[in-house]
């Protein structure tokens, strides 16, 4: 029971992480490529974010008085993998557009029937 | 909130709001409307026999992961006691995450942030000048029909946001805020005017020659200050060299640097939104 009450944000995450990957691996369509694999870039920052947490611990900013703060390296880390992370979502959805506009389609069955790919 | 990361916080809120969503809206528009059915074939029990077994090992795996909000996990015991303890002494600046992010870790915000550049410069590359929309005409028809409630409250709460982001960048350094944060809010801004007032009218106010301008800005000054103490007798990116004392110097190229970032991802975020809105739909 403590272990479950101590780790169920590892469990949403692996949960997430699972749903993103379900969807890259099962999915032809491209767009939905990338929403499964931002819901697992999601989890991963779960993942950090709860790693850097500490029990009765305050927001990493020093205030008087405050003896314990939570742990600030995953938010950095994560912090910047967030904006990072968008930046590369709009480069392969600006691939996603191109192969639209070369193939005409944008499942990945028929980009491979097109290139006898198969 | 639970988890006491503002900073992380406030920047997913910035980019959930302000950008990923019309992002994705965008490419939906450019791409189709509709999803044709697909065959159905059995390709479903594969995948999920896959992640089901993924998702078990994890599992597995998480038996020996320290309990959520452990102090003495291996996580909270190696480097991070030191920036807590000494962050504030060393760089005068009481936002630990700033502190790391700026300078102990100015390195790594360098790389990510060249990430970021790269990133604006290959979607500019690929969705670029090539089957923009011509300026008149075209863009009139992406813009939302004429609507007095929306105009106005956009209007109204415009310059708010803008206000906000300059807070946030500025007071990055006492409170939850920095370049990162600053840059997706500031962006979200003028994508709601360009949302709501056409494309036309916010590419008047903000031309892509001085975004593309405003990328590259960013980065430079943000290498810039790793150069400028070279040239002062400190290592590369080390601030305290920058004024007379550690402290001060340490706040001016926090503060620079921060403001280098700030430049690069608004540029880029808006960059990406013109990009995108901007492009001629495919017959």
């Amino acid at each position: 029971m403590n272990y479950i009450v101590g780790h169920y944000n590892y469990f949403i995450a692996i949960f997430l992480m699972m749903v993103g990957f379900y969807t890259v691996i099962s999915r032809g369509n491209l767009i939905k490529k990338i929403v499964g694999l931002n819901i697992f870039q999601v989890s991963v920052f779960l993942i950090y974010i709860s790693l850097s947490t500490v029990k009765g611990g305050a927001a990493p900013i020093i205030t008087e008085g405050v003896k314990v703060y939570s742990n600030p390296l995953p938010h950095v880390l994560i912090l910047t993998a967030i904006v990072v992370g968008v930046a590369t979502t709009a480069l392969g959805l600006a691939l996603v557009v191109r192969i639209k506009e070369a193939y005409g389609t944008i499942e990945e069955d028929e980009i491979h029937r097109q290139d006898n790919s198969l | 909130m639970i988890m006491d990361a503002v900073d992380v916080s406030l920047t997913e809120a910035a980019v959930g709001a302000g950008v990923s969503t019309v992002l994705m809206l965008a490419t939906l528009a450019l791409t189709k409307d509709h999803e044709e059915k697909q065959p159905e074939k059995n390709r479903h029990w594969l995948p999920l026999a896959v992640v089901l077994m993924t998702g078990a090992a994890l599992v597995y795996g998480t038996l020996d992961i320290p309990g959520f909000g452990d102090p003495t996990s291996p996580a909270q015991t190696h480097v991070s006691p030191y920036y807590i303890e000494q962050a504030a002494r060393e760089t005068g600046v009481p936002n630990i995450v700033t502190a790391v992010l700026a300078s102990y870790r100015g390195f790594d915000t360098l790389g990510e942030v060249v990430v970021i550049f790269t990133a604006g410069i290959a979607v500019l590359l690929l969705l670029g000048d090539k089957h923009q929309k011509p300026i008149t005409g075209g863009a009139k028809e992406k813009r939302i029909p004429q609507n007095l409630v929306l105009r106005i409250i956009s209007k109204t709460v415009i310059p708010l946001i803008i206000l906000f982001a300059l807070y946030v960048q500025f007071h990055g350094d006492y409170g939850p805020g920095g370049g990162f944060q600053a840059g997706i809010i500031m962006s979200a801004a003028l994508i709601l005017y360009s949302l709501v007032f056409g494309l036309e009218a916010a590419e008047r106010i903000i031309p892509k020659s001085l975004l593309t301008f405003l990328i590259s800005l960013g980065v430079l000054i943000y290498a810039s200050v790793g150069i400028v103490s070279l040239f002062m007798g400190g290592n590369y990116l080390d601030y305290s060299v920058l004024a007379d004392n550690q402290i001060a110097g340490q706040h001016l190229g926090i503060l620079l640097v921060e403001l280098g970032v700030g430049i690069s991802v608004f540029a880029v975020m808006l960059t990406i939104f013109f990009t995108f809105a901007g492009r001629e739909r495919p017959r």
